[in-house]
């Protein structure tokens, strides 16, 4: 009853999280549809178009009809950027674009402070907000007449300050002042914040004022760097190296293990799985050891990857080697599975024998079916490597994000999943590409 | 002479429940050299089980097959077969895939590459030779699989509804090729349909077969495979002795149909 109870909490959280992001969905959504009919004007006007596809009336639910377009795509991506650079005051975003940015310069406020005695008096307060990573001087302000002299104060934009209002006044804390409202407004030990148009100022349990100046819509640098500053930190570590290792090498180690342990996967996986399309005994040998070792997540094997191989590259290449082998032992089982029987009675009618029957009638027909286990053994490697690397390595991809995410370099982070993600892409290109050279009758059977 | 003797030939498959099912009883046939047969029935009344015995995917239950004297055991070269489709291998062009026989017996390259020529260029497949087989239409694909089944040169052909799948005007034109190709070569060939005009036009004998249990019905010997060998086929179809064959053995089929919606519907 208590874990329903707890998970009916979580569920709620999560339900309002969601719901709060429901509005910027369907912002995002109408900013595709807006792009769209924009698109299709300009697109009408430039060039009439009267291919077979577009002269089709009835396109919706007609799926040959549907082809990715590239306009939109395009849009997309700079959408992305665009969003990325607006809402982190990029450089290379025009700035009537950028989201408003947290306040800086100078802003003033005033409070009446009362003294022991019942008298009140009025103080100013000058704030200075300066960019972070900048420095900032005191301004200098006169002290001006009665009791509550004015003061000034120096804040870094998104952080807050506290305010020793009193310090140097002539009835200080000590002597029994205290504010009691600032513009105006009407403030007490941590009630609510007193907006002063460039910062709110609340007072903490002490009764001191803690000015915290507006942080704007823009997102901080280590929250999200500008893509400027990522592109700057890609140059600077393709060029000076991580944890001294170049970046070739952190790329170059994940590759190297993902290439490796997918290989020893399809040269083991491969023959298994044709001895389970093949043959009664084999299949009932290690279908229960396939079935049940399949549907554990390389992941879960970490652990005990660790345990036995320790954390060098034996481990990691095994635990590759565990995720590819059963996805390319199910693939060959698959193909041979596949195979029309027609084919090989066509062949033993040809007079072919048992092995050639192999080599030339089931290994090809069956090389469909593997190029696409390949395919999501190639990706299933690749993020396991990541995330075995986020574990424990010395080199790698994951290790260089775990890393810099414990320093809180954010720039380092994004630009290392941006690489792993262009990486994993482009390995599926190139099995794709692969899978077209070497199979080109898939699907024309 | 003789070539394809098939003696009292039966075949049960027991079905989990425990009822048997009788695929054939006590079929027998003598087939002799250069002999056109074609068989023709009505859905399960055994013929592609005879035929896959025949070719030896099927081990019968009781009775034999012989060929030239030598029982038939399994699948072998001297038995040639046909598809109705789907049996060309796709990874191969067309001209591997009719060579693929020769081939795998370790023929040379250049006598195989003369007898896949000489067959494709009779097929009128000249121009298609290098193409991958999935780029020709279903009629062209049946001539490769005709082709690379003579390529072997087999002792007996079997085909199962080569012709099954083609649109009615490739079908026509395919039964002119297959009678002038077993005129040309001599081949004794075994062919199963279920078109009954097909059955007549290819069969210089034709075995109707009745279902359950499989057997042989009746058996006719025909004179339209000896004279479409030579002239057009439409010719043949308006001839009245075909027109009476064929209202005769659609109406039996009928008859065997009924006859089985009957016991269906009593049982």
């Amino acid at each position: 009853m208590d874990l329903i109870r707890q998970l009916a909490g979580e569920t709620w959280l999560v339900l309002t999280t969601v719901a709060g992001v429901i509005p910027w969905l369907i912002l995002y959504v109408l900013l595709i549809l807006l792009c769209y009919f924009i698109w299709r004007q300009i697109s009408r006007l430039f060039r009439p178009r009267s291919d077979f596809g577009s002269l089709k009336t009835v396109t919706f639910g007609d799926e040959s009809a549907v082809t990715s377009d590239f306009a939109a795509s395009v849009m997309s991506l700079v959408l992305i950027f665009l969003l990325w650079g607006a809402f982190t005051g990029s450089k290379l975003v025009p700035s009537f674009l950028h989201a408003p940015g947290p306040f800086t310069g100078d802003g003033t406020f005033t409070y009446i402070s009362e003294g022991p005695d019942g008298a009140m008096d009025e103080g100013n307060v000058t704030v200075r907000v300066f960019p972070f990573g900048t420095k900032a001087e005191v301004p200098v302000v006169d002290p001006g007449p009665g009791f509550a002299k004015d003061d000034a104060l120096v804040v870094a934009a998104y952080r807050s300050e506290l305010l020793k209002a009193q310090d140097n006044d002539e009835v200080t804390e000590d002597a029994g002042a205290k504010v009691v409202s600032v513009n105006g407004v009407a403030i007490e030990p941590e009630g609510p914040a007193v907006d002063v148009g460039f910062a709110s100022v609340n007072m903490t349990a002490k009764g001191t004022l803690n000015v915290t100046p507006d942080k704007g819509w823009q997102m901080e640098k280590i929250w999200l760097p500008a893509p400027e500053d990522v592109w700057a930190r890609f140059v600077e570590i393709s060029r000076d190296g991580f944890r001294n290792s170049t970046l070739a090498e952190h790329l170059g180690y994940s590759l190297f293990r993902v290439i490796v342990g997918f290989l020893l996967g399809a040269v083991i996986g491969i023959p298994l799985g044709y001895a389970m399309g093949l043959s009664d005994w084999f299949r009932g040998w290690f279908d229960p050891i396939v079935e049940f070792m399949r549907p554990v997540p390389p992941l879960a094997l970490i652990p005990l990857v660790i345990i036995w191989a320790g954390i060098g590259e034996v481990g990691k290449i095994v635990l590759l080697f565990l995720a590819a082998l059963w996805i390319m032992a199910i693939a060959a089982r698959a193909g041979v599975s596949g195979v029309r029987i027609a084919k090989v009675h066509a062949a033993y009618s040809l007079g072919a024998s048992k092995p050639q029957i192999l080599r030339h009638v089931i290994i090809p027909n069956s090389l469909p079916e593997i190029f696409t286990g390949a395919r999501v053994a190639m990706g299933v490697c690749w993020g396991t490597v990541v995330a075995a690397e986020l574990v424990a390595a010395e080199k790698g991809a994951g290790m260089m994000i775990m890393t810099a995410s414990k320093f809180q370099n954010t720039d380092i982070v994004i630009m290392g999943i941006i690489l792993i993600g262009g990486i994993g892409f482009s390995i599926d290109l190139l099995m794709r590409w692969a899978e077209r050279v070497m199979v080109p009758w898939k699907g024309k059977a | 002479m003789t070539v394809l003797s098939i003696q009292s030939l039966s075949m049960r498959f027991d079905q989990p429940g425990g009822v048997a099912v009788q695929a054939l009883k006590d079929v027998s046939l003598d087939l002799r050299q250069g002999e056109l047969m074609s068989v023709l029935g009505p859905s399960g009344c055994g013929k592609t089980t005879l035929l896959n015995i025949l070719a030896g995917f099927l081990a019968p239950t009781s009775g034999s097959v012989t060929l030239g004297g030598k029982p038939v055991t399994g699948p072998g070269a001297e038995r040639g077969m046909v598809f109705q489709q789907g049996a060309l291998f796709e990874w191969m062009s067309v001209r591997e895939n009719v060579g693929f026989g020769p081939r795998m017996k370790g023929m040379p390259k250049a006598e195989l590459r003369e007898i896949v020529d000489h067959l494709l260029d009779t097929m009128g497949l000249k121009d298609f030779k290098e193409k991958a087989v999935y780029e020709l239409s279903g009629g062209m694909q049946q001539r490769v699989a005709l082709a690379r089944c003579l390529a072997n040169d087999p002792d007996v052909i079997l085909m199962d509804e080569p012709l099954g799948a083609l649109d009615a005007l490739t079908r026509e034109k395919m039964q002119g090729l297959v009678l002038r190709l077993w005129k040309e070569t001599g081949k004794t060939i075994v062919l199963i349909t279920h078109s009954v005009e097909e059955a007549l036009l290819l069969g210089e004998r034709l075995v109707v077969m009745a279902p359950r249990p499989g057997r042989i019905h009746r058996e006719y010997r025909l004179p339209f495979a000896e004279m479409g060998a030579g002239q057009d086929l439409r010719g043949i179809k308006k001839h009245p002795e075909f027109a009476r064959t064929r209202e005769e053995i659609l109406g039996m089929i009928w008859d065997m149909e009924e006859e089985i919606m009957g016991r269906v519907e009593a049982g």
